[in-house]
């Protein structure tokens, strides 16, 4: 049989219990009859409609008694019928149903209730916790508070007797350990052992809940619902920055903050009315799911996914209730309708991250950022020189004659040149022409009619170019201006005078790369030469105005490029141009002597002997323009107008735009430093809801939009609350909300006793185990609630029980009548937690270091563990931390999901992909291998040696036993001390006689070896250390 | 239901939670690992709910996907329509990824490598994998498996687990679960991971893919990796000798009995015996890994990658060491089969790591008598498309993922050999014939195992989960020996 419900083995505890002779108890309806019809028949015949078989249901009362049922007479209930038929057409559960028969056991039970009149109650957990009068017990004295009362009462029926209290070394260490999470330190073990006074325990304990510890410790459990980790899960498994969010439960703890409030701002923080920063960042609580960023995933799928993810976290953890299940259809156990799970869904359809962010590295979606003051300083600089390069750029565009209108106006009476061209080659096309024939090559250049008149159209091949023969006179040590107007098809030389075979010795201006321009000013290339380029200046296919100058220096500073009227900046790409340039090659256009074709137009040549400067360039422009422009201005002249000056105003400011920009990535490459935390936050429409068809994402019913709302077995939501996240957040700690304060107090108890009042703190619905103190429960719930949900207080009450202080020892009538420990009769004793097993080596040997809060820490972690997994596009290798990153508590340990760190998945931490309410307790070879050889409890054995030898002034003895005192909160007795010294005895006869293991052995870890103690001494105490590490007392809560 | 079997079930819930040392638990046959002094059963003896045909696995996992069109799914017809458009009555507007949903075109590609027919049943194979052709008889060929994932992280999530979201158990977890450990000093569940040569840059593995999900975490696999150390913490630290450290397990074990004396708490015991057992471990696992007791032939038989630790020639002679040792599921996972680019020079890579290790493997079992209880399987987490993602040419087509037809292949216990499963159209785009969705093929793997897939389930938050899912699934009878 491999499947057995919790229920199911909770009534064949009872039935031993009633088999061994225990005083019999009148069957209970919630206990014993409802836990079997659920395991048993709501598969057929439960909430689920669409399963639902014969028009049977058992779930409820009325149906229940209206056929299958006959108050007070069992043998005509077809149930009892159905139950005990051999017949297989008719007996139930039916053979193929693979559900176990009932047991002859079971069968009794039923006909009992059903003789008793079946009494019928709600499921307990659905119906408000109630606080009913204190039990009455004989052994009156023994009670410390309330709690008890409701554990001895059931402990007396049952004919047990409490256990005697623990021991004060035990209690204080039991105590420190549940509250922190740590170890007692030997002084404080001494102090509360010196403490005579009658509360020195209670004492304990509150300074126990005011230690920070105390806040790190509680958050473990919850970080483990809210499925916080580092990384986002999903394939190459990016970092991500969520450790504001977990600080944040830290401090929330530690500040006592009620749990109502924890609750309201982590669902809805950021809806709160004038809600803080604190309060946005815990809403990263429902930010911590996974993400994905697989390339090629689909958004929508992704998105319900995260939703579900989010439906069913909430709901585990704060409700206990599976809602997830009723995702694909009607819950089948449970009165969760499928309906009701996508209006629980909707809560969440409002929120503006998505389902799916390709390839996106770190934090994704509404984020808060979180700088320190000194980031806040740095950033606010950074700030203000945005805003000064800002300010610089306006004022070059107020004054850059931005305004088209206006300036096509002043074209009317443009500013008079003083400077005359030495040669200029008119707008309208005759372009010296008869100049080619005089150089004798072959010409058949086209002409064209463009805006700007008659243009020369150039197809890319010599024949199409253009020489002006020996009409230009250029020189490196003479001023110079040219200029013409080009619109470029492909890269090519615009003019030159060059001679190629002699190593390029001359002058050209070229079209290259994507609008690029380049000028060459050559003696010989590459040694005497002079280059300089701007990058992105023209644009392909449309005119420009390309002006150079040359101040007659030579010199790369001297020449200046100007992109319709405006100087472009420039690289310098060569400057050692010192011969002279002349060349007896003519003045060409489109082309170098024999190659670089430019594929275009051009028009309108200028040349100047002198250099000149912006604003004569513009006056020159504005000139030809005033010369040309008709009455009408054409829709093709008015786009290269219109072109012209858009281009002229861009390059005017493009220098400052740099600045700009400089100044923003500076900014925003600083920012990228500041941690973020990723948030909720709803954008301005919610998306439709629709419940999805078998729970997939492409079969929504758009028939209807759903809207939020809460299950409708549970209290609708609180009158005047909002159908959203703040609304629902109200709801879940609104006084009258069955669920949640239970299950918070469930928690707590489970933090405490090692389980939950109910087992299965996952599930308080109807296949869930109901809890073996129903009583004790709503009492609690009740109290914590009135108390104001004050945690530190629940913690107290549990704590300083007379339950709690009870010892752990287990007796033969124990071991035998309560195995699992349900009635409370001894402490229970149960291996330490994986952060807690690391914490208290790191403690033991005086490793640990204080440091809280923050970015995440890196432990020892072997080589090679992410690499091995890792595809493409991983982050790297594991970079293990130094120095007291290495020391940190657990709880700060980088989580990485996909390989989550041995030292805690070792002992049964989970990999933080989906909410975990409660851990299983595992014990393994694997663990045993792990704190034997493990570097993290290695060095801790060699520290705790160190600790040894240096702090106690002593022999041997004295060393041993402060050891084992370190280790476990008590002394060793002659036995163990005997057999810990022969141990050591042996040891150091190993390593005196072999320096070299010695000498390996001290050198594990990256801390450094005291020198004040001798290797094979240091050495033979590891061992020692390493065994009082790996006790069973010292890895147990006791 | 005796007293007896009220106190075993009870043991056993109690073991599930904190797998304290319980006579019932033993029983039972689910110990993830075996623990010292109780009578260790024998691999027969496990707790079944039908005759077991395998009483062991070896997965060897493609991760990536490799493409069916090169592989074993021949489609001679594509070679007149290459480079046409795929027809719009194939595709059907079936969902793509998002990396070719928005290519303008979808060019047929048919495979540049050719095929031939081998075994006695004819099976077509691809010229890329001619040692697998030298078993065609042995294995049996599925051409028609399909899943529901579409990406890579939910897809392979999807074949190892049963579910595309995380936090179910793994395959090798429930065989754990299900079936108990059969060897006393060595994990029930093991994992072995190789890259390929094809393609740099691949898809990651995730631990989630051996975890143990909702079941206790001692079911979950155990990476073995290669180099010194192949189990995490296996050596002891430098300077501690295995005569200190017999020492320390004594004087250890010394005081926590003494301490059991005083406590009376049986999970003392308990973790008495996992030291020891972790103490064999520490020979028992080199002893594994050590692999120069092979004679020279059946080092050759495997190829010359076999003496390269971590390739996955090493990994599945070390695979067929562990079936020796009754290693419950040996889990390998080779990389680098996601083909979108540069297709025909990776996967001629990717088949040359593989065929003739894959091929020895059968062989070396079928030699020693064990491939009749061993089952083996060889496959990836998807198919991949017929159009190529990006230009066609003779050498740099690539394939996108495919979810709608796979092949794969299995050999050995409960499986008939020599056989293929299932049609594909002309396009290997829709299964025309007898489909196998990848939650059959979990059932499939159990029935072999003689497990039953539906009972064999954990309930957790009011479902029964189960490896095959929760829809309707059957094992392929059609297959079944």
């Amino acid at each position: 049989m491999y499947r057995l419900s919790f229920p199911a083995i909770q009534r064949t505890l009872s039935s031993l219990l009633l088999l061994a002779g225990f005083p019999a108890y009148a069957v209970d309806f919630q206990q014993d009859i409802q836990p079997l019809l659920a395991d048993r028949c709501f598969a057929c015949h439960g909430p689920d409609a669409a399963q639902r078989k014969g028009k049977l249901r058992l779930d409820q009362e009325a149906d229940a008694k209206e056929s299958a049922i006959v108050a007070g007479a069992p043998d005509t209930s077809e149930l009892l019928k159905r139950i005990l038929s051999k017949d297989p057409e008719e007996q139930m559960p039916p053979p193929e149903s693979q559900k176990a028969p009932l047991t002859p056991e079971e069968a009794a039970l039923i006909r009992e209730w059903i003789a008793e009149g079946a009494p019928w109650k709600g499921h307990w957990a659905f119906t408000p916790p109630t606080k009913t009068p204190l039990p009455p017990v004989q052994h009156a004295a023994w009670p410390r508070n309330d709690m008890d009362r409701f554990i001895l009462a059931k402990t007396e029926a049952r004919g047990l007797t409490p256990a005697p209290e623990a021991s004060r070394e035990t209690l204080i260490r039991r105590v420190t350990l549940d509250l922190t999470g740590l170890p007692p330190t030997p002084e404080a073990i001494d102090q509360f052992l010196l403490d005579n006074s009658s509360d020195a325990y209670e004492r304990l304990v509150d300074r126990l809940l005011a230690s920070p510890a105390y806040g790190e410790h509680l958050a473990r459990t919850w970080l483990d619902g809210a499925r916080y980790a580092d990384t986002n899960g999903y394939q190459n498994d990016f970092h991500r920055v969520m450790w504001p969010w977990r600080d944040w439960v830290i401090g929330a703890f530690n500040d006592n903050m009620p749990y109502d409030q924890f609750v309201m701002e982590q669902i809805a923080g950021d809806l709160l009315p004038h809600a803080t920063e604190s309060q946005r960042i815990a809403t990263g609580f429902n930010r911590n799911n996974k993400s994905v960023t697989e390339g090629g995933s689909i958004e929508e799928e992704w998105l319900v996914e995260n939703l579900v993810d989010r439906v069913e976290t909430t709901s585990t953890l704060l409700l206990g209730l599976s809602m997830g299940c009723a995702r694909c259809h009607d819950h089948k156990y449970d009165p969760i309708s499928q309906r009701s799970f996508y209006e629980f869904y909707a809560f969440f359809n409002s929120t503006e991250d998505r389902g799916f962010y390709q390839e996106t590295r770190g934090n994704a979606g509404p984020q808060v950022q979180l700088p320190s003051f000194q980031q806040q300083q740095q950033l606010a600089k950074l700030d203000q020189a945005v805003a000064d390069t800002k300010k610089v750029l306006e004022e070059a565009r107020a004054t850059g004659r931005g305004d088209y209108d206006a300036w096509l106006s002043g074209l009317a009476s443009p500013a008079t040149m003083e400077t005359v061209p030495t040669l200029e080659a008119p707008l309208n096309g005759t372009l010296a022409i008869a100049n080619r024939a005089e150089e004798g090559t072959a010409a058949k250049p086209a002409w064209k009619s463009g805006p700007l008149g008659s243009v020369l159209a150039l197809d890319g091949t010599a024949e199409s170019t253009v020489a002006l023969g020996q009409t230009v006179t250029l020189k490196r040590t003479a001023p110079f201006s040219i200029a013409l107007w080009v619109r470029p098809e492909t890269t090519g030389a615009l003019w030159s005078k060059m001679d190629e075979s002699q190593d390029y010795r001359g002058i050209d201006a070229l079209v290259t790369g994507n609008g690029n321009l380049e000028v060459h000013m050559v003696s010989k290339w590459d040694s005497d030469a002079l280059k300089v380029a701007a990058n992105d200046v023209l644009t392909l296919g449309q005119w420009s105005h390309v002006a150079i100058t040359s101040d007659g220096t030579g010199k790369a500073a001297g020449l200046q490029l100007f992109v319709n009227g405006t100087s472009v900046a420039t690289t310098v790409l060569h400057d050692s141009l010192s011969g002279p340039i002349d060349t007896e090659e003519p003045f060409r256009i489109g082309q170098r002597t024999a190659s670089t074709y430019l594929k275009g137009e051009v028009a309108g040549l200028s040349v100047f002997d002198v250099a000149l400067n912006e604003s004569q360039w513009n006056a020159h422009i504005d000139a030809l323009f005033a010369t040309l422009l008709p009455e009408t201005i054409p829709d093709n002249l008015a786009e290269v107008l219109r072109e012209y000056h858009g281009r002229r105003v861009a390059l005017h400011n493009r220098p400052y735009q740099i600045a700009v920009d400089a100044a923003t990535k500076a900014r925003n490459d600083f920012a990228k430093d500041i941690p973020s935390v990723m948030v909720m936050q709803e954008r301005a429409e919610p998306r439709p809801t629709y419940l999805l068809q078998r729970g997939a994402y492409d079969a929504p019913d758009t028939s209807e939009v759903l809207h939020p709302n809460t299950p409708d077995f549970l209290p609708p939501l609180p009158e005047g609350a909002p159908h959203n996240r703040l609304g629902l957040a109200q709801w879940l700690v609104a006084p009258e909300n069955p669920l949640t304060a239970r299950v918070a107090v469930n928690r707590f108890w489970q933090m405490t006793f090692g389980k939950g009042l109910v087992k299965t703190a996952e599930d308080f619905g109807v296949q869930g185990s109901p809890p073996t103190h129903p009583d004790l429960l709503d009492a609690l719930a009740v109290h914590f609630v009135e108390s104001g949900w004050d945690v530190k207080g629940l913690f107290r009450e549990l704590v300083t029980s007379a339950t709690y202080r009870q010892s752990s020892e287990l007796t033969e009538q124990l071991r035998t009548l309560d195995p699992e420990n349900r009635l409370y009769a001894r402490a229970p004793r149960y291996r330490l937690t994986a952060e807690m097993l690391r914490d208290n080596a790191l403690a033991i040997s005086g490793l640990l270091t204080a440091k809280r809060g923050g970015p995440p820490a890196m432990p020892y972690q072997p080589p090679g563990l992410w690499e091995e997994l890792a595809g493409g596009a991983s982050q790297g290798p594991y970079k293990q931390g130094t120095g007291e990153d290495l020391y940190r508590r657990s709880i700060y340990t980088h989580r990485k999901r996909t390989v989550p760190h041995p030292t805690l998945s070792t002992f049964d931490a989970p990999s933080f992909e989906v909410c975990l309410a409660r851990r299983g307790r595992t014990n393994t070879p694997l663990q045993a291998l792990a704190l034997l050889n493990d570097t993290t409890y290695v060095e801790a054995a060699r520290h705790l040696a160190q600790r040894m030898l240096l702090e106690v002034e002593g022999d041997m003895n004295e060393r041993v036993d402060y050891g084992f005192r370190l280790a476990t909160g008590r002394l060793p007795t002659p036995s163990e001390r005997n057999t810990l010294r022969q141990g050591l005895e042996a040891y150091r006869a190993h390593y005196s006689a072999d320096p070299d293991a010695a000498a390996a052995l001290i050198a594990n870890g990256e801390s450094d070896v005291p020198s004040a103690i001798p290797s094979a001494e240091l050495a033979a105490y590891m061992p020692l250390a390493s065994v009082l590490l790996n006790l069973d007392e010292t890895l147990t809560r006791e | 239901m005796d007293a007896l079997k009220f106190a075993q079930q009870i043991n056993r819930r109690d073991f599930l939670q904190r797998s304290g040392c319980s006579l019932g638990a033993a029983a039972l046959g689910l110990l993830g690992m075996q623990k010292a002094g109780a009578s260790t059963k024998s691999i027969e003896e496990a707790a079944t709910h039908i005759a077991p045909r395998a009483k062991r696995v070896i997965y060897l996992f493609q991760s990536g996907a490799p493409t069916q069109i090169e592989t074993f799914d021949y489609k001679p017809g594509l070679k007149d329509l290459d480079t046409t458009e795929l027809p719009d009555s194939i595709r059907m507007g079936q969902r793509l990824t998002g990396m070719t949903s928005g290519q303008a075109n979808f060019p047929v590609t048919a495979s540049r490598f050719s095929f031939a027919q081998h075994g006695q049943s004819g099976m077509w194979l691809s010229e890329l994998l001619p040692h697998t052709a030298s078993i065609a008889d042995d294995i049996c060929v599925i051409r028609s498996m399909h899943t529901e994932a579409i990406n890579h992280d939910p897809a392979i999530t999807f074949c190892q687990t049963g579910s595309q979201l995380a936090g179910r158990p793994s395959m090798g977890a429930w065989v754990a679960y299900g079936l108990g450990s059969a060897n006393q000093n060595l994990p029930t569940f093991t994992v072995m991971i190789s890259r390929g040569t094809g393609r740099q840059g691949t898809q990651p593995l995730y631990d989630r893919l051996w975890g143990s999900g909702v079941l206790p975490g001692r079911y979950q696999g155990i990476k073995l990796r290669a180099g010194e150390e192949p189990v995490l913490y296996l050596a002891n630290p430098a300077g501690c000798s295995t005569q200190v450290r017999r020492q320390m397990l004594d004087q250890l074990r010394d005081l926590n009995e003494q301490k059991y004396t005083v406590a009376q708490d049986p999970e003392i015991r308990t973790r008495i015996e996992q030291y020891e057992l972790a103490f064999r471990m520490q020979s028992a696992v080199p002893d594994l890994t050590d692999i120069s007791d092979e004679p020279e032939h059946i080092l050759e038989m495997y190829g010359p990658d076999v003496y390269k630790p971590g390739t996955y020639a090493r990994n599945c002679l070390l695979a067929r060491r562990m079936a020796e040792r009754d290693v419950r599921f040996v889990q390998l996972y080779h990389m680098g089969w996601d083909h979108h680019d540069n297709l025909p020079d990776h996967l001629t890579k990717q088949c040359r790591d593989t065929d003739q290790p894959s091929a020895a493997l059968v062989n070396d079992l079928k030699q020693r008598g064990m491939l009749d209880d061993t089952l083996v399987i060889w496959g990836g987490e998807f198919g991949r498309t017929v159009y190529s993602q990006g230009k066609v040419t003779d050498t740099t087509y690539g394939r996108d993922h495919h979810p709608r037809c796979f092949s794969l292949w299995m050999a050995g216990g409960g499986i008939k050999p020599g056989m293929v499963h299932g049609e594909t159209d002309d396009f290997s785009y829709n299964i025309t014939k007898d489909p196998v969705h990848v939650n059959d093929l979990h059932a499939t793997i159990l029935d072999c195992l003689g497990l039953d897939h539906e009972r064999l389930s954990m309930p957790y938050q009011g479902l029964d989960v189960r490896l095959s899912g929760v829809e309707e699934r059957h094992p392929v009878k059609a297959i079944l020996a």
